[in-house]
C-alpha cells in the first residue's frame, strides 16, 4: 500500500470521483432505508422484550424498557408508584395511592398525612430504565423452555454429527473410488434434490410412523441425514483431494477407514466447515418437519415450542418475545462471526 | 531380499491395453530406471508392482512371494510420489510416523526410525513443520524419509525428481545414488529424462508403447541399442542415420556405400544375404572425425559452442536430414562452408529399416574404456 | 499452554473413540477386500435415502388413489381417481366458493397471487440492491451483510417479530400516530394482512437472492464497462444494454427459484397469520395439504395427498424448466 487509508475518502466514495450524481443519492437512500427496514422491526423486538408485562402494552410505546418508580411511604403497606404531579402551576413528585375515574389520591412522600386529589390528566408516571430479565427466567423455570432449549440443542447437535458424517462418507465413495453403479447412485442422489419436503410430507410421516419415530426427536433428526446437497458439495470438494495422497496412504499400510477418517476428513475440513454451519441453522430453525412429527410437548423444539406458546398465551407478549429473542440469539452469533463464510458459501453454492 | 519377477504382465484400461506381456527380472539390491516416452506405460507399471493397480493377467513376485493379490501395504513396498504426496495437515514428523503407526510399531521404535531417517536425510531442522512451509527440494527429502522409514524390500520412485529446478535436479540425483550406495535396496525409479537413466540406473529398462524394448546397463544400451528406437532415444543429441547401401562382405564385416563415391568398412556381423539391401548407419554426433579430405560431404548450417565443446548442424550435400557431429573444444566453421565427415569406424551402428532391429556386431570389438566420449 | 492441554486431550479422546469404531470397520474391510469398501461407505446414507426419501416417493402416488383414514397404504381402499374429482369438482373455477372443496381452491387462488406479488416485489428488491451493491460504494459488505441477516432467521421468530410490529400497540401504529393516522389491527384486516405477507416475505428472503444476483454480477468482465465507457454509453445505456441482459441467465434462474420456493408458503405466514387468517385469507396450498393431513382428527391423508400430486406437478415442470436454463447457461 503506498498511500494511507483515507476515510472520508472511504466515506465518500461514489462511481465517479469528485462529482455526486443523482443515482448516488437515491443509492444511499435505498441502502439506508433497507438497513433500517431490516433492523428496526428485530431490534424492537429486542427492546421489547425487556418491557414488564405492565409495559408492554403500553400505547404509544415507549421505545427503551421502562418501569414505574415505587416508593414505600409510611402509613401504607404496599410500596406507591411516583407520579410527577402539576398543582397551582408548581410540579412535585407524589406518590399514588388510589385512582378514581379521573381524579387521583395523591400524598407527598415525605408528609404523608395529608393526601390530595389531583386530575389524572395533570400528572404523569416517573420512570426509570429497567431490563425485566423476568421475562426470560419465567418460560425457561415455569414453562416448558428449558425442555425446548434442551430438545433443539440436541436435535442441532446430533442432526449436525450426523450428517457430516454420513455425507461425508457416501461422498468419499462417490470422489475417490471407481465402482459399479456409482454413476447410477450419484445421479438418483441428486435426482432427488429436486423433490421438496411438502410434496411428500404425507408419505414422509407415514414411513415415521411405521419406523416408530412418530413423535420422538430423532423422528426429525434421522429422516433429514442423508442430504443430497450435502453429498454433492462433499464430493465436489474432495474431488480437489489429489489421489496420490490416497496411494501414498495405502502403501503406508492404512486401512481404507483410516484413509477416511486420517486423511480425507481433515483435508475437507473447509468444505465442512460451510456444511456444519448451514445444517446448525436448518435444524435450529426448522419448523414445518418437527410440526408435524412431534405431538407432545416435552418432545417439542424451539420453534415449535414458540408457535404453540404464542398460540395458547397470545396477550403474554413479554414472555412471547423474550423467547423469541433467545431463539435468535445464537443464530446472530453464529452470523456475526461466520458472516463472511456464509455469504461466500452461498454465492459459490447456490445453497440455503 | 529384494528381488522382483514379473510374468507376462498385461494391463487394460476398458478396451485400451497399455502393457503388452511384460516379463522382467531384477535382482536384489540394483538400481533399476524405467524410461520411456510419456504416455509409454511406466507409471502404470511402476504402479502395479505397488499394488495400486490390478492386473489384467500375469503373475508378481516380491522377494520370492506371490504378491498379486497383497494389498500395496502387504508388498512391503515403499513409493515416492511424482508430486510427493505428503499429507499436507501433518506435520513432517507425522508423516514418517503415520506408517509405522498403521503397522502398529512401537513409539520408541517410531522414534528411532524417524530420527535415523531425518540424519540421513539432513531434514531434522524440519520436523515440526507442515509440508507446506517446506521448499520443494525439502518435500522430496521427506518423501523419501517417509519411505525409508519403512524399511521396504523395493523403493519404488515416480519421477521424483520432475518438480525441481535444474540445478536441485542435478544435487538430488546424486544424493539417491548415495543413498543406495548406503542402504543397499532395491530401487525401482521412473523417469522419462535419460540423463537420469543414464546416470544413476545399475540396469534400464526402456518402455516405449506398453512393451520393454531393451533391458541392460547404461553402457549396453548405449554401446549396443537394440533397435532404432532405443538407438534414438538414449544420447543427445541424437544418434545420426544415414542412408545406405550393403555391397560387400568380408571377414572383419561389411562395407556400406555411403553415396557420394565414399564406403565405409564396419565392424558389423557379416551376412552375405544382405548383399544389395538398404540399410540405415546410426552414427552418435561424437562419434565422427571431421577433416577436409576424405568422408561426406556435409554443409555447415550454423553451431553451438558451448565453450568446451561444439555442436555442429548441418546436412549431407545435396539432402535434406539434418545431421549433428559433435567436436571437442571451440570449433567455429562458417555457415555454408564444407566439411568431410567420417566415423569412428568400431562405433557405427547398422539397422535394417524394415524390422527396426540392429544387425549385431560382431563380439570381439569390445572396448568399453572410451564408450563415453 | 492450558488450551493445548486440551487439545491434546481431546484429540487423544477421540483417537480412543475411533480405535473403538476402527477395529470392527477394519475386521469388516479384511472380510469384504477393499473393492467392497465403497459400497460400506455408501451403505449408512443409501439406507437412510431408500428408508426416508425413496420409500416416500414411491407410495405418495398410493395415497393420492386411495381413501379412509387409515395411515397404511395396504390398510385403504382404493378409490381410484376420486380423490382428484373431488378437488377438481367446480362449478366456476373464479369461485372458490362454488367448488365442491372450497378451502382447497381458496388456497389455489390466495397462492396464485402471493407468488405474482411475492415474485415481482423479490426480484425487483434484490435486483436493485444488488446493482446498488455492485457499485463502488462504501462498506459493500456491511450492506450486504444487513440484508442477508434475515435470511437465516428462522420464519417462525420472523412471524413473532413482525406480528409485534404490527401489533395494535406496537411500533407501527406508534408511527401511524405521529402521523395523525388512526390505529389499524392489520393483521386482522383482509387487505393488509395479504400486504404484509408479501412485505414479510420480501424481507426474509431478499437477501438470499440478492447474494446470486450479486456473485452473477460480479462475474461480469470488467473490461466490457470500460469498452463501454469508451464507447461514451450513458450509464442507462450501460445497465440496459451491458449490464442486464449479461444478467439475464441469472435472473431467469432466481425468477424460478422464486416461483418454486414462493408456491410452498407456509411457514412464516401461518405464524404471522396465525393459521392463515382473518377467516381463509392467506390459507395457502400447503396449509390446506397440512390441514387435510394433521390439522384436524379427520387425517385425510388421500385428499392432501392428491392435493401433494397436484403441486408436486407444477414444481416439476419449473425445476425442469430451472434445468433447462442451467444447461443452458453453461453451454
Ligand atoms: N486410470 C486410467 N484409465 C485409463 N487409461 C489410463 C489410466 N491410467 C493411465 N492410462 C493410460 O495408460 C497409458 C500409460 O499411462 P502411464 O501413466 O503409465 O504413462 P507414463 O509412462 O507414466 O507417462 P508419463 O511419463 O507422462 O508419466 C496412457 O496412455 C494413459 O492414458
Ligand atoms: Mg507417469
Amino acid at each position: 500500500m503506498s498511500h494511507g487509508f483515507n476515510p472520508i475518502g472511504f466515506l465518500t466514495r461514489t462511481r465517479r470521483p469528485g462529482r455526486i450524481e443523482i443515482t448516488d443519492i437515491l443509492s444511499w437512500l435505498w441502502l439506508i432505508a433497507g438497513t433500517l427496514a431490516v433492523l428496526v422491526p428485530v431490534v424492537w423486538a429486542g427492546l421489547s422484550s425487556f418491557k414488564p408485562a405492565a409495559e408492554i402494552t403500553r400505547f404509544p410505546p415507549t421505545l427503551l424498557p421502562r418501569t414505574a418508580v415505587e416508593t414505600s411511604v409510611q402509613g401504607y403497606e404496599k410500596p406507591l408508584s411516583l407520579w410527577t404531579v402539576t398543582i397551582d402551576g408548581k410540579t412535585r413528585e407524589m406518590a399514588m395511592v388510589r385512582r378514581i375515574g379521573l381524579k387521583a389520591q395523591m400524598v407527598d412522600p415525605q408528609s404523608p398525612e395529608a393526601p390530595v386529589s389531583v386530575d389524572v390528566r395533570a400528572m404523569s408516571p416517573v420512570q426509570k430504565l429497567t431490563a425485566a430479565t423476568e421475562n426470560y427466567t419465567d418460560p425457561l423455570t415455569r414453562f416448558d423452555f428449558l425442555t425446548f432449549l434442551k430438545n433443539s440443542v440436541f436435535v442441532t447437535f446430533v442432526a449436525t454429527l450426523l450428517t457430516l458424517i454420513v455425507n461425508a462418507m457416501a461422498a468419499f465413495a462417490l470422489s475417490k473410488y471407481r465402482f459399479r453403479g456409482k454413476n447410477a447412485i450419484f445421479v438418483l442422489i441428486i435426482s432427488t434434490l429436486m423433490i421438496p419436503l411438502t410434496v411428500v410430507m404425507v408419505p414422509a410421516y407415514l414411513v415415521v410412523v411405521g419406523v416408530g419415530l412418530v413423535d420422538s426427536l430423532w423422528g426429525i433428526i434421522i429422516p433429514t441425514v442423508a442430504s443430497p446437497t450435502a453429498v454433492f458439495l462433499l464430493r465436489q470438494y474432495m474431488l480437489t483431494i489429489p489421489d496420490e495422497l490416497i496411494e501414498a496412504a495405502r502403501v503406508d499400510a492404512a486401512s481404507e477407514f483410516r484413509i477416511f477418517w486420517r486423511i480425507i476428513l481433515p483435508l475437507t475440513a473447509p468444505a465442512l466447515a460451510v456444511l456444519a454451519i448451514f445444517s446448525v441453522l436448518w435444524r435450529w430453525n426448522d419448523f414445518l418437519w418437527p410440526l408435524i412429527v412431534l405431538s407432545s410437548r416435552e418432545n417439542f423444539t424451539l420453534q415449535v415450542g414458540l408457535n404453540a406458546f404464542q398460540g395458547e398465551f397470545s396477550v403474554q407478549w413479554h414472555y412471547i418475545l423474550a423467547m423469541t429473542f433467545l431463539s435468535l440469539l445464537p443464530v446472530t452469533a453464529v452470523f456475526l462471526f461466520l458472516q463472511k463464510y456464509i455469504t461466500t458459501g452461498i454465492a459459490g453454492t447456490g445453497m440455503k | 531380499m529384494g528381488n522382483l519377477k514379473l510374468t507376462n504382465i498385461s494391463k487394460s484400461f476398458g478396451a485400451l491395453t497399455v502393457l503388452h506381456d511384460i516379463n522382467l527380472s531384477i535382482d536384489d539390491g540394483k538400481f533399476v530406471v524405467f524410461v520411456g516416452p510419456s504416455g509409454c506405460g511406466k507409471s502404470t507399471l511402476l504402479r502395479i508392482i505397488a499394488g495400486l493397480e490390478d492386473i489384467t493377467t500375469g503373475e508378481i513376485e516380491i522377494s520370492g512371494r506371490d504378491v498379486v493379490h497383497l494389498s500395496p501395504a502387504e508388498r512391503k513396498i515403499a513409493m515416492v510420489f511424482q508430486s510427493y504426496a505428503l499429507y499436507p495437515h501433518m506435520s513432517v514428523r507425522k508423516n514418517l510416523a503415520f506408517g509405522l503407526e498403521n503397522l502398529r510399531f512401537k513409539r520408541d521404535e517410531i522414534e528411532v526410525r524417524i530420527n535415523e531417517a531425518a540424519r540421513m536425510l539432513a531434514i531434522e531442522p524440519y520436523l515440526d513443520r507442515k509440508p507446506r512451509q517446506l521448499s520443494g527440494g525439502q518435500r522430496q527429502r521427506v518423501a523419501i524419509g517417509r519411505a525409508i522409514v519403512r524399511n521396504p524390500d523395493i523403493f519404488l520412485f515416480d519421477e521424483p525428481l520432475s518438480n525441481l529446478d535444474a540445478a536441485l535436479r542435478v544435487q538430488t540425483r546424486a544424493e539417491i545414488t548415495k543413498l543406495h550406495r548406503d542402504i543397499k535396496t532395491t530401487m525401482i525409479y521412473v523417469t522419462h529424462d535419460q540423463v537420469e537413466a543414464m546416470t544413476m540406473a545399475d540396469q534400464i529398462v526402456v518402455l516405449n508403447s506398453g512393451r520393454i524394448e531393451q533391458v541392460g546397463t547404461p553402457l549396453e544400451l548405449f554401446e549396443r541399442p537394440k533397435n532404432l528406437f532405443v538407438a534414438g532415444f538414449l544420447g543427445s543429441p541424437r544418434m545420426n542415420m544415414l542412408k545406405a547401401t550393403v555391397i560387400g562382405m568380408h571377414d572383419d564385416g561389411m562395407t556400406l556405400d555411403m553415396g557420394y563415391g565414399t564406403t565405409w568398412t564396419t565392424g558389423i556381423e557379416p551376412d552375405t544375404s544382405m548383399i544389395g539391401k538398404a540399410v540405415l548407419a546410426g552414427v552418435r554426433p561424437a562419434h565422427f572425425s571431421v577433416s577436409e579430405q576424405d568422408g561426406l560431404p556435409f554443409v555447415v548450417q550454423y553451431y553451438e559452442s558451448l565453450g568446451t565443446e561444439t555442436y555442429v548442424y548441418g546436412t549431407l550435400e545435396g539432402q535434406s536430414d539434418q545431421i549433428i557431429i559433435h567436436q571437442a573444444g571451440h570449433f567455429s566453421p562458417a555457415p555454408g562452408s564444407r566439411l568431410k565427415i567420417t566415423p569412428l569406424p568400431d562405433r557405427l551402428h547398422v539397422f535394417d529399416p524394415e524390422t527396426g532391429l540392429a544387425i549385431p556386431r560382431k563380439a570381439k570389438q569390445r572396448d568399453e574404456a572410451h564408450a563415453f566420449a | 499452554m492450558r488450551l493445548l492441554e486440551v487439545r491434546d486431550m481431546i484429540g487423544r479422546l477421540a483417537g480412543l473413540l475411533m480405535g473403538i469404531v476402527e477395529a470392527p470397520i477394519n475386521a469388516l474391510e479384511g472380510f469384504m477386500g477393499r473393492k467392497r469398501m465403497p459400497y460400506l461407505f455408501l451403505a449408512p446414507n443409501l439406507l437412510l435415502f431408500g428408508i426416508f426419501t425413496f420409500l416416500p416417493i414411491a407410495i405418495a402416488a398410493g395415497y393420492a388413489f386411495t381413501g379412509g383414514t387409515e395411515l397404511f397404504v395396504s390398510d385403504r381402499p382404493f378409490v381410484g381417481f376420486d380423490n382428484f374429482r373431488q378437488l377438481l369438482a367446480c362449478e366456476d373455477y373464479l369461485r372458490p366458493g362454488s367448488c365442491r372443496e372450497s378451502l382447497f381452491w381458496t388456497a389455489i387462488w390466495n397462492t396464485l397471487w402471493f407468488v405474482a406479488f411475492n415474485v415481482t416485489a423479490t426480484l425487483l428488491a434484490a435486483l436493485v440492491t444488488a446493482l446498488i451493491l455492485n457499485r463502488a460504494i462504501a462498506a459493500r459488505g456491511f450492506f450486504r451483510a444487513i440484508f442477508f441477516y434475515p435470511v437465516l432467521l428462522s420464519p417462525v421468530v420472523i412471524g413473532l417479530i413482525w406480528k409485534w410490529f404490527l401489533d395494535r400497540n406496537g411500533l407501527l401504529n406508534a408511527f401511524l400516530q405521529i402521523l395523525g393516522v388512526p390505529p389499524e389491527i392489520f393483521l386482522l384486516d383482509v387487505g393488509w394482512s395479504r400486504f404484509f405477507v408479501v412485505v414479510v416475505s420480501v424481507w426474509f428472503h431478499m437477501g438470499f437472492y440478492t447474494l446470486i444476483l450479486l456473485a452473477g454480477l460480479q462475474a461480469i468482465p470488467k473490461d466490457l464497462y470500460e469498452a463501454a465507457a469508451i464507447d461514451a454509453a450513458s450509464p442507462r445505456r450501460t445497465l440496459l444494454r451491458i449490464t442486464l441482459p449479461l444478467l439475464g441467465p441469472n435472473l431467469l434462474v432466481v425468477l424460478i427459484l422464486l416461483m418454486i420456493r414462493s408456491v410452498q408458503i407456509f411457514d412464516e405466514a401461518w405464524v404471522l397469520t396465525n393459521g392463515g387468517g382473518p377467516g381463509t385469507a392467506n390459507s395457502f396450498i400447503v396449509q390446506y395439504i397440512y390441514q387435510m393431513a394433521f390439522g384436524s382428527d379427520l387425517r385425510l391423508f388421500g385428499l392432501a395427498s392428491a392435493a401433494s400430486v397436484l403441486m408436486g406437478l407444477v414444481l416439476l415442470v419449473l425445476t425442469l424448466i430451472q434445468l433447462r436454463l442451467g444447461r443452458k447457461m453453461e453451454s
